[in-house]
């Protein structure tokens, strides 16, 4: 019905799913390019595949005022307890994707200097493969994520490991192993 | 697969001294370069001329070729680890070691290149640095440094550069293993 | 394992570390003692409240640092005193991982190097590679790998245009650079197969033949990117803003480039002519004709013109090659080197086996050791190659031109603002994994 005929001038809707919907269609990417992933992310937020019609164009540089970390490339030995600083600065509710082969598990790189997934280091919600992904791929990824976001928990509070990140995490308020 | 290159070999192939094998060098910089320093020794390596020489003319080779050759750049610093070499790679006269460090440079006037090489023993590894007389190796330097241990002497700040300050090691060494995790799939019994 | 240590072997251990920490060795110049030893490639301590300098660190993670790259800095109010990058955030070990993988499988290695322009990584360990075997590539794979190469330049000048617009300002230029870099890369996915990490230039030729009609692909690719190179020149090269933001800013002359080992458009910036393509052709550069692009002053702006008209040179060899394009085999047909056709596999049974060995065990190189370099989009990359009688290498080296170029932050930067210091480390145009390795 269009609005102007509308007879009541309110509309009601349950808060969980007007909460969830303000929180799948504005999620703001951390910028977290490292290496050949990075160039299809900016890609993906280029005009051609353009991630601004799922209101994510905007890549805040601070941390504090970013919702999404896409881990774009390979994390190094080095990287690694920046990267653990940067998530722990985002404020939650918050979101990992990790992108490409080298974030998700070490890639083509199986030797000293690369950290075998980035969920050795941060909890990971959804892990996009390629190498690099496309950006179709990427944007998949993403959607699922929206997905995630639209029927998930309001509430969920992952948690705090003693060593800063998990291979196996649990989701304490749906209590089930991730990755099941 | 077996591969017979992963069989450690402890042994480095000692480079033949005999004299009369010894190539003439027909680049006139090479040729220069054998007559300022004796006991180098030239090869023609693929199309490119190479001159192993003693490393402690290492650096006044340099000084050489920037004073007197006009050889403006240096191009690149590196370094082999020759411990587990199937075949080694040495003309006539070399005495090889374990590690060489490697210069490659350019001149722009001339329009040449020219590689040194000089061999660099495990129980003393250490070379006089090229970063006084091109400040450009500086970074190449510390690299070597980083992952073979090879010391720089006169290197104005010889620290790690690409692996994190406090690593313990030098992984390019052969004798430093690649630290290759063994690949877990989703339904594993046990966490990683 | 605890040992007593006396008081020397204490004091020892901390001149030790004081001498081998990133951190600490800054401050042997300065007279302040320091009690204080930091590892773990931490800040350097703070100065003297008093003398109002301030040190801070722009990066690893930071919006105009192109990829991990640290900077510290020295701060007097706006102006920058010292600069000093700090590199290794995006150390993979590849070289190491080089040792392990064959010649086969060696370009996929090193593809991921300059991930920007990763034709010129393959094309320069290929390079390599058939050097140690002394063996020439048909005429055809010559001429396709050079027009991939080209293909590739103009897209890593695109990708230099977005990035370098967007840090010093312009911010729809990225959007528009990257416009044209996905036409050039919807037309590497037409003749690869990929869009980036191609593993299409292997020893021995290329991968694979190159598809119908390409050339009016082509040459459809050459007018869609001389538009809008020609965009660009008009809404940058003469605006106020944009020349006030760079002109002047980032000087650096010849001499401080040559010794610092530094080149490409950045030496060419300063007015030196020198480019591998012409002072030492390789592929068929001398059957084509194009100009070398080089500036006068060696600023912001010089850099940033020569990049957009290199773009222009670049399409006149596309064009060339799209007429020039030999016939003939795209590879070596070497049986023991180049694997035969998939459809081959079918019918001959060493058809198979030359397959079933090359994929797994690779082709054996004879000892020797070579130096290639060719001219990338940064500078001059080379390929330091020794090899044993085995299928792998001893040792893999590249000479990855951004490593040397970041040695130009520090007379670029010192004395800048901090501002200017973005534009200048975007105008260096560094690319993290060639840097890192």
């Amino acid at each position: 019905m269009p609005l102007d005929q509308i007879p009541h001038n309110f509309m009601t809707a349950r808060l969980e799913d007007l909460v969830r919907w303000g929180r799948r269609n504005s999620v703001f990417p951390a910028t977290f390019g490292l290496a050949c992933c990075a160039l299809e992310m900016m890609a993906t937020g280029a005009a051609h595949y353009d991630l601004a019609r799922f209101g994510m164009e905007v890549f805040r540089a601070s941390p504090r005022q970013a919702d999404l970390m896409i881990v774009a490339g390979r994390v190094s030995q080095k990287m690694a307890p920046v990267l653990r600083q940067v998530y722990d600065q985002m404020v939650e509710p918050k979101w990992v994707i990790s992108m490409g082969v080298c974030a998700s598990s070490g890639g083509m790189f199986n030797n000293y200097a690369i950290v075998q997934g980035v969920d050795q280091i941060v909890p990971v919600d959804v892990y996009v493969p390629g190498c690099p992904p496309g950006p179709e791929t990427l944007m998949h990824g993403i959607l699922t994520l929206h997905e995630q976001i639209r029927t998930g928990e309001l509430l969920r509070r992952r948690e705090a490991s003693p060593t800063g990140g998990a291979a196996i995490q649990l989701d304490t308020a749906a209590a089930v192993p991730a990755g099941s | 697969m077996a591969d017979d290159d992963a069989n450690a070999r402890e042994d480095v192939h000692e480079g033949e001294l005999a004299e009369d094998a010894v190539e003439i060098p027909d680049d006139e910089v090479a040729a220069a370069i054998v007559e300022k320093f004796p006991g180098s020794r030239f090869h023609r390596s693929h199309g490119q001329p190479v001159v192993y020489v003693d490393r402690a003319v290492f650096a006044d080779v340099a000084t050489f070729l920037r004073d007197e050759q006009q050889f403006t750049m240096c191009v690149d610093v590196t370094a082999t680890d020759h411990l587990l070499d199937g075949v080694r790679h040495a003309p006539p006269g070399v005495a090889t070691e374990r590690y060489e460090v490697i210069a490659n440079y350019l001149s722009h006037v001339r329009n040449r290149r020219v590689r040194v090489i000089c061999q660099v023993s495990a129980r003393e590894p250490s070379v006089p640095s090229l970063t006084p007389v091109y400040p450009g190796a500086n970074f190449a330097e510390r690299e070597v440094f980083d992952f073979f241990g090879i010391d720089f002497t006169g290197h104005p700040e010889l620290t790690r550069i690409l692996m994190p300050d406090d690593w313990d090691g030098h992984p390019l060494r052969k004798d430093y293993p690649s630290a290759r995790v063994p690949v877990t799939f989703k339904g594993d019994p046990q966490p990683r | 394992m605890t040992e007593i240590r006396s008081d020397e072997e204490a004091l020892e251990e901390q001149r030790l570390e004081r001498q081998t920490s990133e951190g600490a060795q800054e401050l042997q110049p300065r007279p302040r003692a320091q009690e204080v030893v930091i590892t773990g490639g931490g800040m350097w301590p703070e100065a003297d409240p008093l003398d109002d300098t301030m040190i801070i660190n722009m990066g690893p993670q930071h919006p105009s640092t192109h990829g991990v790259l640290r900077l510290m800095m020295e701060l007097d109010s706006e102006e920058v005193m010292r600069i000093k990058p700090v590199i290794g955030y995006l150390h993979t070990g590849m070289e190491k991982t080089a040792e392990e993988l064959t010649y086969v499988q060696g370009a996929t290695n090193v593809t991921r190097m300059d991930y920007a322009a990763p034709l010129s990584n393959e094309l320069v360990f290929s390079m390599a590679v058939e050097r140690l075997l002394d063996l020439d590539v048909p005429p055809r794979a010559t001429w396709m790998r050079m027009m991939l190469v080209e293909l590739i330049r103009m897209s890593s000048h695109l990708l230099f245009q977005a990035t370098n617009g967007m840090d010093i300002g312009a911010v729809s230029m990225m959007l528009y650079g990257w416009r044209e870099r996905e036409e050039v890369l919807r037309y590497l996915e037409y003749i690869t197969g990929l869009r980036m990490n191609h593993n299409f230039i292997r020893p021995g030729g290329v991968a694979a033949d190159l598809p119908d009609g390409w050339q009016e692909r082509a040459l459809e690719l050459c007018e869609t990117v001389e538009r809008g190179a020609a965009e660009y020149d008009a809404l940058l090269s003469d605006n106020p803003i944009w020349r006030e933001r760079t002109i002047g800013i980032g000087l650096i002359t010849t001499d401080e480039c040559l010794e610092r080992s530094i080149t490409g458009p950045i030496l060419r910036s300063t007015g030196f002519a020198w480019d591998l393509r012409k002072a030492q052709p390789y592929l068929a550069y001398d059957d084509v004709e194009f100009d070398v692009m080089y500036g006068a002053n060696g600023d912001v702006f010089d850099r940033y013109r020569l990049r957009l008209s290199e773009i222009f040179e670049s399409i006149k060899i596309v064009r060339q090659c799209v007429e020039k394009m030999p016939a003939g085999d795209y590879r070596l047909q070497d049986k023991k080197l180049t694997p035969p056709p998939r459809a081959r596999i079918d019918e001959s049974m060493e058809a198979l086996i030359h397959h079933f060995k090359l994929f797994t065990e690779g082709f054996k190189v004879p000892a020797g050791e070579t130096y290639v370099a060719i001219e990338s989009p940064r500078g001059e990359i080379g390929c330091y190659l020794v090899s044993d009688g085995t299928s792998k290498p001893v040792r893999l080296h590249i000479r990855g031109p951004s490593f040397y170029n970041l040695q130009s932050i520090e007379p670029m930067g010192t004395g800048s603002l901090v501002a200017d210091a973005v534009a200048i480390v975007s105008s260096i145009d560094p690319i993290m994994g060639e840097v890192d390795r």
